[in-house]
């Protein structure tokens, strides 16, 4: 990256901080994040990394902006009701910074698409709303050795932590199976602001990665209670020797094993939100 | 007393199942860590807490 008087100037606020400094906006400008979900998680997440001058940013979405997303989804507008959301959030990304390449990824991401997908970026953000395909970028990303950010959100608040390859539990580590009663924002509702939150922490956490400031949730699972405004980091350190993902004899080696348990409503982030 | 999400609670003696049935955990949308150990779902009903025990219960949600 030339590093000219704009760029000095536009990324004065991270060249004076001691854990990014010019060293690591160099390593942001060069750095590929893929988000999966444009919706209320990738919203502020998109922006974030846009302005905190990431390379390039993939945005993986199939949907089109709705009415009822801007409620919470800040990166479209009103005037862009009907639009593929990843075009509306890259006319925001790059209106913020049109130094960043945004990638819009209009496939819908399945187990046949995803590794392959995945395999171009350093670091991933599920911002997607539901747990069958939290559960296929997880396993994906085992996989794939990929590092990434997971959050959920529901009503006033949500979770969110990092993996990272042989540091530290994976989803289903944690949870095991898909959990097949999950509550999606459309049955309970989400505010807004609480999405945001947990796709702030998303981005704050790519950064992290990206520059190597800091600590990540690696490890750790931070939960939100935006209602009673409560958070808890829990440290849940241990991998699961069993996981049947990350395990030491794992039985999903290629994401075609669990087929049925992503499949059914794919990757989405709005129309069956509704 | 054991030690749950930084809280003592008087939990020593049930098990798991039987804590977080009463409490408003999802069983399928929790992960259980008893003294730095990922407990299973399938060991729920056998696994008692003990006098001591550090657990930490973690509630997870879908949306996005
Ligand atoms: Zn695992």
């Amino acid at each position: 990256m030339s590093f000219d008087a704009a760029k000095a100037k536009r990324y004065a606020r991270h060249l004076v901080l001691k854990e990014i400094g010019l060293n690591g906006q160099k390593k942001l400008s060069v750095a590929k994040v893929l988000v999966i979900g444009a919706g209320g998680l990738g919203s502020p997440a998109v922006m974030y990394l846009a302005s905190a001058g990431v390379g390039e940013i993939g945005i993986a979405d199939y949907d089109k902006v709705d009415l009822s997303n801007l409620q919470r989804q800040i990166i479209h507008t009103t005037d862009r009701v009907g639009m593929k959301k990843t075009a509306s959030a890259q006319i925001s990304a790059k209106a913020v910074n049109p130094d960043v390449n945004i990638i819009p990824i209009d496939e819908r991401l399945d187990p046949d698409n995803i590794i392959r997908i995945i395999s171009e970026y350093d670091f991933i953000l599920d911002c997607t709303d539901r747990f069958e395909t939290k559960f296929m970028i997880n396993d994906a990303c085992v996989i794939a050795g990929k590092p990434y950010s997971h959050a959920g959100v529901v009503r006033f608040g949500g979770q969110a932590m990092t993996y990272i390859p042989g540091r530290g539990p994976c989803l289903r580590c944690l949870l095991g199976s898909v959990p097949h009663d999950s509550e999606t924002c459309s049955n309970a509702g989400v505010v807004g602001a609480a999405a945001g939150v947990l796709g702030s922490i998303q981005a704050l956490e790519a950064v992290k990665y990206i520059t190597g400031a800091g600590k990540l949730l690696c490890g750790r699972v931070l939960s939100f209670d935006g209602l009673h405004m409560n958070v808890r980091v829990h440290k849940v350190s241990g991998s699961d020797p069993h996981c049947t993902v990350c395990g030491k004899e794992p039985s999903i080696t290629d994401l075609s094993v669990n087929r049925n348990d992503y499949y059914i409503y794919g990757c989405s982030t709005g129309g069956d939100e509704e | 007393m054991v030690l749950i999400n930084g809280t003592a609670e008087n939990a020593a003696g049930m098990t798991v199942e039987e804590y977080i049935s009463e409490t408003d955990y999802n069983k399928s949308r929790v992960a259980v860590e008893i003294n730095g150990e990922i407990i299973s779902k399938a060991l729920y009903t056998q696994t008692v807490l003990n006098d001591g025990d550090t657990v930490e219960i973690v509630g997870f949600v879908g949306g996005g």
